[in-house]
């Protein structure tokens, strides 16, 4: 009784949150929160890759990035192709995986520093080509972008609709899709694939000795964290109305990652948490221009540097003080904090699966 | 026959700034089996140091390269300080972390310097003061500039320097060692802890001169140059072998000649398809292929090999 009380109480803070914020804070809040859904959904992918199956995917951006183009691509003027949202999220969600598998094949047999590089240049590479595929064809609007995007459509109700309301919509739409990607996440982990995530990411020649698929197991860790990506891109797409290669930088990768790190990698609760921490509390920074302005006359520290520069540290500090993160999952802080034995077994050759 | 030999040279120049940067991934990796991510924005730092020196200096009627030499002196110390700093508080508390901490950390870092460079020294790209002669020499139909020269034969100096460093002093025996068993080379007396300091000191150096050339060559300078260019001689020194030092020269040559190569032909051979824009690309495939077909680099023999 007492928990449904309180699975209640979650429900109606949710439910009431985007209104009370909108209230006391104006709509620029309200939007800020919608961002922090979707980089809820983003972190709580990364999280498969780097939390669960421990690969370091350093170029995540580049899946939502397909995600985007794909929902920017079938729903605008661009290509004058309208489809329905409902089609192309799978579509955009499938191609992402399909991009995550093939990024993840030419390193699963190496370990995962060369990972870590490979995802870093193809994070790059998806930009470049964003930026240049403009001609002789004008596919991706080359640095432009691809602007009048469909909103999302619910039957015949514009999520657009009324004009000026739309990031209350948008909220109770990615509400859905985060709770449904944090279940899907939860279910995952502990099925039989989350298992040998966690056996591949502990001692990957012990989980082959136990007839766990190494390769394919990664590869789905792959295919599955890109997928959420992809998704949370068509979503970002619709709502913008908007997408250009500046949304995808890798500074967007580092800020995912960093959402995964500090919450907490592997535990699904603390990533949620680093991601709404990460989100929502650098946007206070938003008041140090102006802060700044009045108090020196001139900008003097430049608050997006400033930002990224939190980020950094943030990165490091975790690392060295609290490497299981902010709220770490009881089991993987055990593993974190006794490595002595287990961090012998990692510096071994750069094969991993050694062959 | 004049664009292809133009290239090569334009190539060979590149391939040299890439060899003296591939070197500091490759020492690193070879003693700790870490990839420095930093490395590249140490890089960035001596372009920074170097350029801000010049053109403090550029109005003061020195000759150029003295100039050139007095930025490289100052660059030089200022990376070694940074790399120094960078493995005592981001790497050595990690050494028995698990594999992921010292990569994030690591990351941390080149986030951390890219932004201090930006409060420091701006978001605008710096241009490099016009102080070294913009002479060319004709050679076969190609033309060759003082300082293309200047780059390639240092960066030749540099290299066979620290190959006999390694290979004939008693610091390079140590580094071996290390780099072959950090516990046996504990028993044998080495304190692997100043050999560790010492090697990242060593690629900072190399680093400082490699920055210095960028800038120089290019004439700009920019806070996130050191990204680019760092993933590029890290594809280098896997191409050669990573932990390899004969490797990340190769490397690195054969990388900077591929990517002139390609931005010079991608456009005919491709009908205007595909332009120079894409250069940066080259690097990435060449990563992908080496790693599916030849992981172990081309000189496959790892120095850097762990038990």
């Amino acid at each position: 009784m007492k928990k449904h009380l309180k699975l209640a109480a979650y429900a109606a803070l949710l439910l009431l949150l985007p209104f009370a914020t909108g209230l006391a804070l104006g709509k620029t809040w309200v939007r800020i929160l919608d961002f922090a859904l979707l980089y809820v959904m983003l972190a709580l992918g990364l999280n498969i890759v780097v939390g669960f199956a421990g690969l370091l995917d350093l170029g995540y951006v580049a899946f939502f990035a397909v995600g985007a183009y794909c929902y920017a691509l079938l729903a605008s003027p661009h290509f004058g192709l309208h489809l329905p949202f409902w089609m192309i999220l799978p579509i955009g969600a499938f191609s992402a995986g399909i991009f995550g598998m093939l990024l993840g094949a030419p390193t699963l047999r190496l370990r995962g520093d060369y990972l870590a590089i490979v995802t870093l240049g193809f994070g790059e590479i998806i930009r470049i080509f964003l930026n240049n595929l403009d001609t002789p064809y004008n596919v991706t609007g080359g640095p432009q972008g691809i602007d009048l995007i469909d909103p999302i459509r619910l039957g015949p109700v514009s999520l657009n609709q009324p004009p000026g309301h739309a990031v209350y919509s948008y909220y109770f739409l990615f509400l859905l899709f985060a709770l449904a990607t944090a279940f899907v996440s939860t279910r995952l982990q502990h099925s039989r694939i989350g298992r040998a995530w966690a056996a591949i990411r502990e001692d990957e020649i012990a989980a082959e000795a136990m007839g766990i698929d190494t390769r394919n197991v990664k590869l789905l860790a792959f295919a599955m964290g890109a997928s959420f990506g992809g998704l949370s891109g068509g979503l970002f797409a619709g709502f913008e109305g908007f997408v250009s290669p500046e949304s995808f930088t890798l500074t967007e990768s580092i800020m995912i990652l960093s959402m995964v790190v500090l919450g907490g990698m592997g535990h699904i609760r603390g990533v949620v948490f680093g991601a709404l921490l990460l989100a929502i509390l650098p946007e206070a920074l938003r008041y140090v221009g102006p802060l700044e302005q009045s108090l020196f006359g001139k900008i003097v520290v430049d608050p997006s540097g400033l930002r990224m520069l939190l980020f950094g540290f943030s990165l490091i500090l975790v690392m060295l003080l609290r490497p299981a993160g902010l709220w770490p999952s009881p089991t993987r802080k055990r593993e974190l904090l006794a490595h002595g034995e287990t961090a012998k077994h990692e510096n071994t050759d750069i094969y991993d699966a050694g062959r | 026959m004049d664009i292809f030999l133009q290239q090569l040279i334009n190539g060979i120049v590149l391939g040299s700034i890439y060899s003296l940067v591939a070197l500091g991934y490759t020492l690193v990796y070879g003693i700790m089996g870490l990839i420095n991510f930093a490395h590249g924005d140490i890089v960035m730092v001596g372009a920074m140091v170097t350029l801000t020196v010049a053109r403090l200096l550029s109005d003061s009627g020195l000759p150029g390269p003295l100039v050139l030499g007095i930025g490289m002196l100052t660059a030089i110390p200022a990376c070694m300080a940074v790399g120094y700093l960078i493995e005592r508080i981001a790497y050595r508390p990690l050494r028995n972390a698990p594999r992921l901490a010292p990569l994030i950390t690591a990351i941390g870092v080149s986030i951390l310097l890219q932004n201090l460079a930006m409060m420091i020294w701006g978001r605008e790209y710096l241009s490099f003061p016009q102080i070294l002669p913009t002479r060319t020499m004709a050679v076969g139909g190609a033309s060759i500039s003082a300082i293309q020269l200047l780059i390639v034969a240092s960066s030749t100096i540099m290299m066979a320097g620290l190959s006999s460093l390694i290979r004939k002093t008693r610091l390079g025996n140590a580094m071996r060692a290390t780099a072959q068993n950090p516990e046996v080379a504990t028993l044998m007396g080495v304190n692997v802890n100043t050999i560790i300091s010492i090697t990242f000191v060593l690629g900072s150096a190399l680093a400082a001169v490699a920055g210095m050339m960028v800038s120089a060559y290019y004439g700009i300078a920019h806070y996130d140059m050191g990204f680019i260019l760092g993933l590029k001689a890290f594809t280098a020194a896997v191409l050669g072998g990573i932990g390899n030092i004969e490797g990340a020269m190769l490397g690195g040559l054969l990388l900077g000649i591929i990517e002139s190569m390609g931005a010079g032909y991608l456009g005919t051979l491709t009908g205007g398809v595909m332009g120079s824009n894409y250069q940066d690309v080259f690097a990435f495939f060449v990563l992908i292929l080496v790693l599916i077909f030849r992981p172990s680099g081309l000189l496959g023999e790892r120095v850097g090999e762990r038990p």
